[in-house]
């Protein structure tokens, strides 16, 4: 039904209607289920999201590895203590993202969006924006309908996978899906949300997946972190009514391009980039030890 | 390519860290229990590549065996496998080896009981979806998203047509069919994939086909 955002945003100015509900039509033709069932199965994603983005905040919790942990109770005691850079809402979604992949790496409960090693990033965005406007639980569900399209989109055309495309291709996704979301959840148009989507993926466009010792810690962590910052200044930018130059659909094009351009080491195999600095050496040889 | 839906970006929500390594290896552990049973005293878990390398922070080990156990991607006991499986009496090994020109996320799962020793070798290939290629030495290819026969047989003309008339006959939908044989005449085995769960009365129809040596149901994973 749509393969690109040129198609989605035919589909909504054929039906006035927003993003969200081309995805859940196309979804409950696909699956041969009711909207009904499909909400509730979103709403279940929602609650195991909203779990993970406090539980970090609540206990610090320590990775499998014991490399990261105690990060998303940090920054929240920070914040609490009132004078900030970033501001509250900044503040708390760093929090959020922080938390779900430190639960992540403790072998917590996570939802994979579109990855496990991004899971961070669309829930910080969405629960920390919809704080903002009082946002009820059926407008968090369409926010996660926005985002799995926009997820959809590039998984049609490109990547979502570190292993082939790079961070790019994991939190760049996950920022563009977020962003997009955040948008239609503040009133804006589908255009807009896609121009905050091409927007938030230039902004990763590059970058390299390269964890140290093989594991979905460091740096992923705060990748989650820069993530959803990123998303929610490119929502701005969008609901602003700035545009992205260059089109989502090529952006997208272009972040498979880059993906396959980057030589293996820097894909997940652990071998360049940080994971490849002696402190991650040395990082790799304790845990391989244990 | 696939039609991409709403819960394959949103989701699997799964016990971490990894996708691959995680959820896709308690799919492999599964796969294993599905194809050879429950009655199992002691495993081995020989892992290749990136499993070998590192399984230990990925919980890779503790996913395995949480998938022989049975548990789900999203079971929160994951963590605490090991224990169940020593509640449980059963060993469990790891070994770290090379298997040879396979996917670099791959296992192979030995399952012992008493007198008998029977493997499947799997590949995790991404995102938790995995793809079991050996079965005790036999090349197969399935992952697992469909309800899977795999059926032995003596390799003859007429075989296919006969077994899936008997699938038709039980109003089951053929996903994809893939026949593979040892040598002209020799033992042939059928990969079916279907729409729907094969029920016990399919199963044995085909079990009493005039040629076939063994059928085997294993449930979408």
């Amino acid at each position: 039904m749509f393969k690109s955002a040129v198609d989605v945003i035919e589909l909504t100015e054929k039906y006035s209607c927003r993003i969200c509900d081309i995805v859940l039509m196309k979804e409950s033709k696909i699956s041969e289920k009711s909207k009904d069932e499909i909400r509730n199965k979103v709403k279940y994603t929602l609650e195991v999201m909203k779990q993970s983005a406090e539980s970090g905040i609540d206990v610090p919790i320590k990775s499998v590895s014991g490399i990261i942990g105690g990060n998303a109770k940090k920054i929240e005691d920070y914040r609490k203590k009132g004078s900030t850079v970033c501001g509250d809402i900044i503040n708390k979604a760093i929090a959020r993202a922080l938390s779900c992949s430190e639960v992540n790496a403790a072998m917590g409960k996570i939802v994979a969006c579109p990855t496990a090693g991004s899971c961070g990033i669309v829930p910080a965005a969405i629960i920390t924006s919809g704080e903002i406007i009082n946002a009820d639980e059926e407008t968090l569900i369409d926010a996660l309908l926005t985002a799995s399209g926009v997820g959809q989109i590039i998984a049609k055309n490109a990547t979502l996978s570190g292993a082939e495309g790079g961070c790019q291709a994991e939190c760049g996704s996950a920022s563009a899906m977020a962003a997009a979301a955040i948008v239609e959840m503040f009133g804006g148009t589908p255009k807009m949300a896609f121009n905050a989507a091409a927007i938030a993926l230039k902004n990763i466009l590059g970058l390299v997946c390269d964890p140290v010792a093989g594991l979905v810690e460091v740096p992923c962590s705060k990748r989650n972190a820069m993530g959803v910052v990123n998303a929610m200044s490119s929502a701005d930018m969008a609901l602003a009514e700035i545009e992205s130059v260059i089109p989502f659909d090529e952006v997208v094009s272009a972040m498979y391009k880059v993906g396959k351009m980057l030589p293996s080491e820097l894909r997940e195999t652990a071998l360049g980039g940080l994971a490849a600095t002696p402190t991650a050496i040395k990082i790799a040889k304790e845990i391989n030890k244990v | 390519m696939k039609n991409v839906g709403v819960f394959d970006i949103l989701g699997p929500v799964m016990i971490g860290p990894s996708s691959s390594h995680t959820a896709g290896a308690v799919r492999l552990g599964r796969a294993a229990r599905c194809i050879m049973g429950e009655d199992f005293k002691k495993v081995n878990f020989y892992l290749h590549g990136s499993f070998a390398k590192t399984y230990k922070g990925h919980g890779t080990d503790r996913a395995l065996v949480a998938g022989i156990l049975g548990m789900d991607t999203d079971d929160e006991r994951i963590r605490k496998s090991f224990d169940i499986a020593k509640e449980r009496d059963i060993e469990i090994n790891f070994i770290e080896s090379d298997l040879g020109e396979v996917h670099p996320n791959t296992v192979k799962i030995e399952f012992i009981n008493s007198n008998i020793t029977s493997y499947i070798i799997g590949s995790s290939i991404g995102g938790g979806s995995i793809a079991v290629v050996n079965i005790d030495g036999e090349k197969v290819y399935f992952t697992g998203e469909y309800p899977t026969l795999l059926v032995k047989y003596k390799d003859k003309k007429g075989m296919i047509s006969k077994i899936s008339f008997a699938i038709a006959l039980g109003d089951i939908n053929i996903a994809t069919l893939k026949v593979d044989r040892e040598s002209k005449g020799e033992i042939a085995t059928a990969v079916i994939e279907t729409d729907n769960k094969v029920n016990y009365n399919i199963i044995d129809e085909i079990s009493k086909l005039e040629g076939v040596f063994s059928v085997k149901f294993i449930d979408a994973i």
